[in-house]
């Protein structure tokens, strides 16, 4: 990526939506991949159009303002960038302001905060953004003391002259460093990393005060004068619609204002509502006994039918049947033909919910053929264009406010619920505030996709594997999105089928047809959830049957350091495949480090068994050992976890160590419990009691995070964790019991 | 009308009697700290202290709380438990999101109020209804015996 950085000083605009006024202002032009490299990464669906704009200012007493155009979900990207603009501009962090940008794609470029690209797209030109920025301080400084600007430096919120001593402070020099011209890129000086002041440091959140006391804002909890709370009735089935509706009894409810029909949008719905019936009223408790009042007719559509017993019958039948190519390597199935031992084995990954703490939920006002949004969005330009295009108003009359988010995970990613608010906004008047109950976000999500995987390998005398077959079969990602979607994206199967970096001479990858019946989207860390398991408990499976230590066979299938070639189909998360290679070397590493950290092999109590499991995703390195303790009732508890995480240069290590510890709780929660199933189109689980999460009771109580030094370009954090905890958890299962899961969730397999 | 007493103060209120308090706090009195989170106490967002025992307000109709001193995280601050368990929570870099803290911080405030020196299974007990997605259990539990130590 290439930075332009420009000085914006005399230019009037907007600061995260509050106008600025005087003072120093670098804004930052980010142009997309220079073609610089021979052979460019296609993008991958989850990576922006790239022209994001981010800005510095400084005002006249010297406080500094730092936009955050990330959306905060728990991840500590509003602390991570502004830290690394701050720590660059040597500024006093005290003295720094941290506000959220508006969505506004020409401003910004791609504020989608997902596909964990935050650190890896923008720690560089936020770095840059603020050492331009200390440098035209410096130069001020220099011209006002008519000393070479080679005799002053910027030292924690002032310049000094360093054969004097004597200093100016930043708020005093901003009106003479506006007429300054910004540094080209060449002559940027960045600080050394010995100089950090604040980058690879444990600093606290900049949101933990009001976190701690009941002052942070979330989308839910937004309120403007005048509004209305609204919760609606949503068609039970994916593709449903109302055919007639009695509200008389909804409107007897104290409190129930108005009940609104909303339309939907049909199958592929993508990010628009899936219509309706809507109660409006005084407080949300109303608006939600309105509801229970309702009396709805629905038609079911073609979805009605849906049945995930039957579903996963046919994706294993498919699973089992050749496939699609999309990687091959040598001749697997000629090889597999002929060998003298080949292992075979079915895994299963059931839809999941998202399930954040807070629901989705957004307050829209509609007025003079404008909108103004608030709302808890990963992805604020998406809810802008969705609104304008539900509207039938230009963009530029809506704006789009982003609070924090109470958990995203992928499902803030889609903004049908900030459209639903603007909806009913116009309808009603006022601005409306829709909050999605628990039972909503279970029964309505953008699903992660169900997926069934046959794998095959074959095993020569001495156990080593020659082939490799991979056959992944689940309804897309794209069928969201568009008609007569069966086949997988590349982008799917980039994540944890195509880039196998095992060292084995044959591979083969392939996909399989699914129709899909939910609407399906991405959920933290998406395709690598179901393939990482597949591939990381086959690993271990093939170790069994060669009679190997788990952790010996994975380091000789990962094979010597070197750079796997995934074939033509391969994505890399968007990223450049000279700059983020899957390299074997840095997985060896994880695996090393976590092995010998974790004393792999170290003696346990009975019923206890140790799993190993690497995946790298988002173009960073995970090794997870899980120690499994698993009772006589077939209870599975978790005592201690040791996570290795190659995330290249780690410029924020604490979040990225509480990222390390929460994937894995919520990696637990999946495989012990996550699953939402469906009969005659309706999805089975409801709230908490049914969908399952893990409590504190349950939790790994010892989770130990080893930050593997890396002088890489930074990856992903927030994802990266979560593939293959569930591998190296079913590894350990294994190893406690001898019984191999296969299939997700482990509910009562366990059981005698 | 039900009459309650919300952090010290007086407060009226004219919707119905069955109304849970959760939706009477966040909705008609703006005290936006309290979360939403399933509506039936699975998930403790919600909880507030009522005479100093932690309740989940979503189940809690406000003719329950009369008569009683309702507690918020707004206001637990101001009691020295409540200042420890803060102070811990911020020493220790606990939310991530954020959003399941305030019930978070509720519950450990009312079990330290009980059991100024909780072992791990008491924590474990006295949590277990409070969920975080984000998954911040380890530094909860290492906050409540920061937030103990100090006793």
């Amino acid at each position: 990526m290439t930075a332009i950085l420009e000085n914006l000083s005399r230019r009037r605009f907007l600061v995260g939506g509050a106008a600025v006024a005087g003072g120093l202002v670098i804004g930052l032009r980010l142009l997309p991949h220079e073609s610089a490299s021979s052979a460019p990464a296609a993008p991958a669906m989850d990576v922006p159009r790239f022209n994001p704009t981010a800005f510095v200012s400084i005002d006249d007493t010297g406080l500094v303002t730092i936009v955050a155009h990330r959306s905060e979900m728990g991840q500590g990207v509003r602390t991570a960038l502004p830290m690394a603009v701050a720590d660059e501009l040597e500024a006093d962090w005290s003295r720094v302001r941290v506000v959220q940008a508006v969505g506004d794609e020409a401003t910004y470029g791609g504020q989608n905060t997902d596909g964990s690209r935050s650190l890896r797209h923008f720690l560089s030109p936020m770095r840059e953004m603020g050492a331009a920025a200390r440098q035209m301080l410096e130069a001020a400084a220099a011209h006002r003391w008519d000393v070479d600007v080679s005799q002053v430096r910027a030292r924690n919120h002032q310049v000094v002259h360093t054969p004097t001593g004597r200093t100016l402070g930043y708020g005093e020099l901003t009106a003479a460093a506006r007429a300054l011209s910004v540094p080209r890129p060449e002559a940027l000086r960045l600080k050394r990393p010995e100089d950090f002041r604040y980058i690879g440091k444990d600093m606290p959140i900049v949101d933990l005060a009001e976190m701690t006391s009941g002052r942070a804002g979330y989308g839910i909890d937004v309120r403007r004068p005048g509004m209305k709370y609204a919760v609606i009735a949503r068609p039970p089935v994916y593709g449903g619609r109302v055919t007639s509706y009695d509200e008389t009894p909804a409107l007897a409810v104290p409190g129930v204002e108005r009940v609104v029909k909303l339309d939907g949008t049909p199958p592929p719905s993508g990010f628009q509502p899936l219509g309706g019936v809507a109660v409006i009223a005084r407080n949300t408790w109303a608006a939600i006994q309105g509801r229970n009042k309702l009396k709805i007719t629905w038609d079911d559509g073609p979805n009605r039918s849906y049945d995930s017993t039957a579903y996963k019958a046919q994706l294993e039948e498919t699973a089992r049947r050749p496939g699609r190519v999309l990687r091959n390597q040598g001749d697997a199935p000629a090889t597999l033909a002929s060998a003298g031992r080949v292992v075979t084995a079915d895994y299963y990954v059931p839809h999941l919910a998202h399930a954040p703490m807070e629901p989705p939920a957004a307050l829209a006002s509609v007025a003079d053929g404008r909108c103004e949004a608030w709302a808890c969005t990963q992805n604020p330009q998406g809810a802008r264009d969705e609104i304008a295009k539900a509207l039938g108003i230009p963009t530029d009359r809506v704006t789009v406010n982003v609070t924090l988010l109470g958990g995203g995970f992928g499902r803030k990613s889609k903004p049908d619920y900030v459209v639903e608010a603007a909806l009913l906004s116009r309808a009603v008047g006022a601005p409306v505030k829709v909050t999605w109950t628990r039972e909503d976000e279970i029964h309505h999500d953008y699903y992660h996709t169900v997926n069934a995987q046959h794998l095959e390998a074959a095993l020569d005398s001495r156990g080593r594997a020659i082939a490799w077959l991979h056959r992944s079969v689940f309804p897309a990602i794209p069928s969201t999105f568009q008609p007569n979607v069966t086949y997988a994206s590349n982008g799917e199967l980039s994540q944890g089928v195509l880039d196998v970096p095992y060292d084995i001479p044959n591979i083969r990858c392939e996909n399989g047809e699914a129709e899909p019946h939910v609407r399906i989207g991405w959920f933290r860390s998406v395709l690598n959830i179901p393939h990482a398991f597949a591939v990381c408990s086959f690993a271990d499976e093939l170790a069994h049957a060669a009679g190997r230590d788990p952790k010996d066979y994975l380091l000789e299938l990962l094979g010597p350091p070197r750079h796997v070639d995934a074939g033509p189909h391969y994505e890399n998360y968007g990223d450049d495949r000279k700059v983020y290679p899957i390299d074997t070397g840095r997985l060896r590493r994880v695996v090393e480090v976590v092995a010998e950290k974790a004393q792999w092999g170290r003696h346990l109590p009975a019923g206890h068994g140790l799993g190993i499991a690497v995946h790298r995703s988002f173009v960073s390195y995970v090794a997870i050992v899980v120690e499994a303790a698993v009772g006589k009732d077939g209870t599975v508890s978790v005592p201690r976890v040791d996570i290795a995480v190659d995330c290249g240069f780690a410029a924020y290590p604490d979040r990225v160590r509480s990222q390390m510890e929460g994937a894995a709780v919520m990696a637990l929660s999946s495989v012990l419990y996550g699953e939402v199933t469906f009969r005659d189109g309706r999805a089975q689980q409801n709230n908490f009691n049914d969908f399952q999460v893990a409590r504190m009771n349950v939790a790994p109580s010892d989770t130990r995070v080893y930050i593997v030094g890396s002088p890489e370009p930074p990856g992903g954090v927030g994802e990266p964790g979560v593939p293959p905890f569930a591998p190296a958890l079913c590894n350990a299962i294994f190893a406690a019991t001898g019984k191999r899961i296969r299939r997700l969730p482990v509910a009562d397999q366990l059981r005698s | 009308m039900t009459r309650l007493d919300i952090n010290g103060k007086a407060v009226n209120l004219e919707v119905p009697a069955e109304t849970p308090l959760l939706w009477v706090l966040r909705d008609e009195l703006g005290l936006t700290g309290t979360k939403f989170g399933c509506g039936m106490a699975l998930c403790g967002a919600c909880t507030v202290h009522l005479d100093g025992t932690p309740t989940r307000a979503c189940v809690t109709p406000i003719s329950a709380a009369q008569g009683k001193r309702v507690t918020t995280i707004e206001a637990i601050g101001a009691t020295p438990i409540g200042k420890r368990v803060e102070e811990a929570w911020r020493g220790l870099n606990v939310p991530q999101c954020g959003y399941c803290q305030s019930g978070q911080i509720m519950q450990a405030a009312g079990l330290l109020a009980r059991t100024p020196q909780p072992t791990d299974r008491d924590i474990d007990e006295a949590m277990a209804g409070n969920i975080c997605r984000c998954g911040t259990y380890q530094r909860i539990r290492a906050a409540i015996k920061a937030a103990a130590g100090g006793a």
